[in-house]
């Protein structure tokens, strides 16, 4: 790696949040039965023409601006012209020669650097029907279904320069992206869902030269960590093949997420898109007053809130960088805030128990049972003593699953801790009667022993017995 | 001549048309006297006037994000070659 420069740029196509589809009134539901949300528009029946919805140049431009981007005030769309099963017209409406937002940039941090990554373009687009192969893949398949609910969906494709140099900048770059649209309600930006999807454009040089190499396209990758895996592995692929005295080769290559490597794809053939301009669809005029009311709906953005969390919370940056990456866990924070109001404990438990579930069950947030007021009564039942810290764990995960007051679990589970001093003096009696030995390595000077008769309590209680005090009593009482 | 024979023959490609030997030379002539006819334009002195993407004063046609009915799945699956379990079903694609 260390003589080569990894370059790499990022198309990100992303689905806007409408109601309804970029031309005509059908519904963008996701997951509906296929061919069920579809009309003479969207399926490119002769004789029909769409109207632009206007929902969708607002979440442009909206996108746009938190894209950083400078919005083109008379944008029109153009013609991509092309033959695929998934397109019925046999071109996309796209915006080839005006986006609507250009020159952008997203700042990115890289190992506490800030680094800038400019954006070229993001311009709308129409997104063309699904193919579902009937043997698995396309190459191994004598027929296709066309699912046409998702043509003529909104999306934006938002392009970067190709200002990348690794595998994390580009995730760090996604996560930017992801939590600016999200905030901004742009869009769902779901990958799984495919309401954000990213291809990638990677090449390498001779570190010191500035030449761009032959590049290659890598697609299906399906999550972040895939994009970032793959363009890792497209890397080393591409340095040994220039090792090797041979030459890269343009070409579109797929992600094998199972394998870990990137494939040929059968290449079209170089393709001629042939764009001109959509003369059946007026252009756009964006007035400055247009703009503004749009920025005006724009919320808080992921760094602004982050810097928030620093300086009116005390967080860390690390831990406000943490929660402000994703909207949900942001407003878990802040409302959990309102009833407990330490910051830091709060943080602690998200960043530990809360996105340690979510991982480990690969989970959004708004999957979990658990809300802000359930994590805020736990946190005051740790406070009071009434539970120890790791009960509390355990009380968490309970909520978590089923989303019942802490109280209650604490009651139904038995945890409540015992300080009663009372109750804690008759069993700490019968494990020292039990255990003579420590109790006389322990008058004989190894004050270690106690550790032992401590754990003996604990046992005894079921690990109820709160430890401090236990210790504090056992030390009382070895010392008469 | 600013269009070849070779160039028509792409275009017939992408467009999935099947052209004669004939055809191919007609085309080559009537694409070429069309691109000649459009050429006249480059005489013209345009360097104060603004490009127009669109030829009708129009702009900002726009509707509301309100969803309207879509058609009956068998309407929308009317004119399919063939169909199977709700889908288009087409030939092998690559």
């Amino acid at each position: 790696m260390s003589n080569y420069e990894a370059v790499i740029g990022l198309e990100v196509h992303v689905e806007l949040k409408t109601h309804t589809k970029l031309f005509c009134g059908c519904s963008t539901e996701f997951g509906k039965e296929p061919n069920t949300q579809v009309c003479p528009v969207c399926l490119g029946l002769p004789g029909s023409t769409g109207v632009l919805n206007k929902k969708v140049v607002e979440l442009a431009v909206k996108a746009g601006l938190v894209l950083n981007c400078k919005i083109g005030t008379y944008t029109w769309f153009d013609r991509k012209n092309y033959y695929y099963p998934d397109l019925p017209k046999g071109f996309q409406i796209s915006q080839v020669f005006r986006p609507i937002a250009y020159k952008g940039y997203l700042d990115i941090d890289i190992n506490g650097q800030n680094k800038r990554i400019n954006i070229t373009r993001a311009h709308i687009e129409e997104d063309p029907g699904k193919l579902i192969h009937s043997g698995g893949s396309i190459m191994t398949s004598h027929y296709s279904y066309v699912d046409y609910n998702r043509s003529g969906m909104p999306l934006i494709e938002i392009v970067s320069e190709p200002e990348i140099h690794s595998g994390e900048e580009a995730g760090a770059y996604l996560e930017k992206l992801k939590a600016n649209l999200e905030y901004a309600g742009v869009s769902d930006v779901k990958m799984e869902q495919g309401s954000l999807r990213c291809d990638a454009n990677v090449s390498v040089r001779p570190v010191g030269t500035t030449a761009l190499g032959t590049k290659t396209e890598i697609k299906n990758m399906n999550s972040f960590r895939a994009v970032q895996r793959a363009i890792e592995y497209e890397v080393e692929r591409q340095i040994e093949v220039l090792e090797d005295g041979d030459r890269v080769i343009q070409e579109t290559r797929g992600w094998d997420e199972n394998r870990g490597i990137t494939l040929s794809m059968r290449n079209k053939e170089n393709p001629d898109y042939r764009c001109f301009i959509e003369h059946e669809l007026p252009p756009i005029e964006l007035t400055p007053e247009w703009i503004a009311d749009v920025k005006g709906t724009i919320p808080e953005l992921p760094d602004a809130r982050r810097k928030r969390l620093v300086e009116e919370h005390g967080l860390p940056d690390y831990d406000a960088g943490v929660i402000t990456s994703s909207l949900a866990l942001a407003e878990f924070f802040d409302a959990a805030l309102k009833k407990y109001p330490d910051a830091k404990t709060i943080s602690n438990w998200i960043m530990g128990e809360l996105l340690r579930l979510l991982n480990a069950r690969n989970m959004e947030l708004s999957e979990a049972k658990i809300t802000p007021d359930g994590l805020a009564a736990l946190l005051e039942l740790i406070e009071k003593g009434s539970i120890s810290n790791k009960m509390g764990k355990e009380v968490f995960e309970v909520m978590f699953e089923e989303g019942k007051d802490p109280g209650q679990i604490v009651k139904e589970k038995g945890l409540s801790q015992i300080s009663d001093e009372g109750q804690l003096s008759r069993i700490i009696d019968e494990v020292i009667a039990k255990n003579p030995k420590s109790v006389a390595d322990f008058q004989s000077g190894k004050k270690q022993a106690v550790g032992f008769l401590v754990g003996q309590v604990m046992k005894a209680t079921k690990g109820q017995a709160n430890p401090g005090v236990v210790n504090a009593m056992l030390r009382e009482k070895l010392a008469q | 001549m600013i269009i070849s024979e070779r160039d028509v023959e792409q275009l017939a490609f992408l467009s999935r048309l099947d052209l004669t030997a004939e055809d191919k030379i007609a085309y080559t002539k009537s694409l070429n006297a069309i691109l000649d006819y459009l050429d006249m334009l480059n005489r013209l002195d345009t360097d104060t006037v603004e490009p127009a993407a669109h030829v009708l004063p129009l702009k900002n046609i726009l509707r509301e994000d309100k969803l309207q009915p879509s058609l009956d799945k068998e309407q929308a699956l009317a004119n399919a070659p063939e169909e199977e379990e709700g889908a288009f079903k087409v030939p092998r694609i690559v």
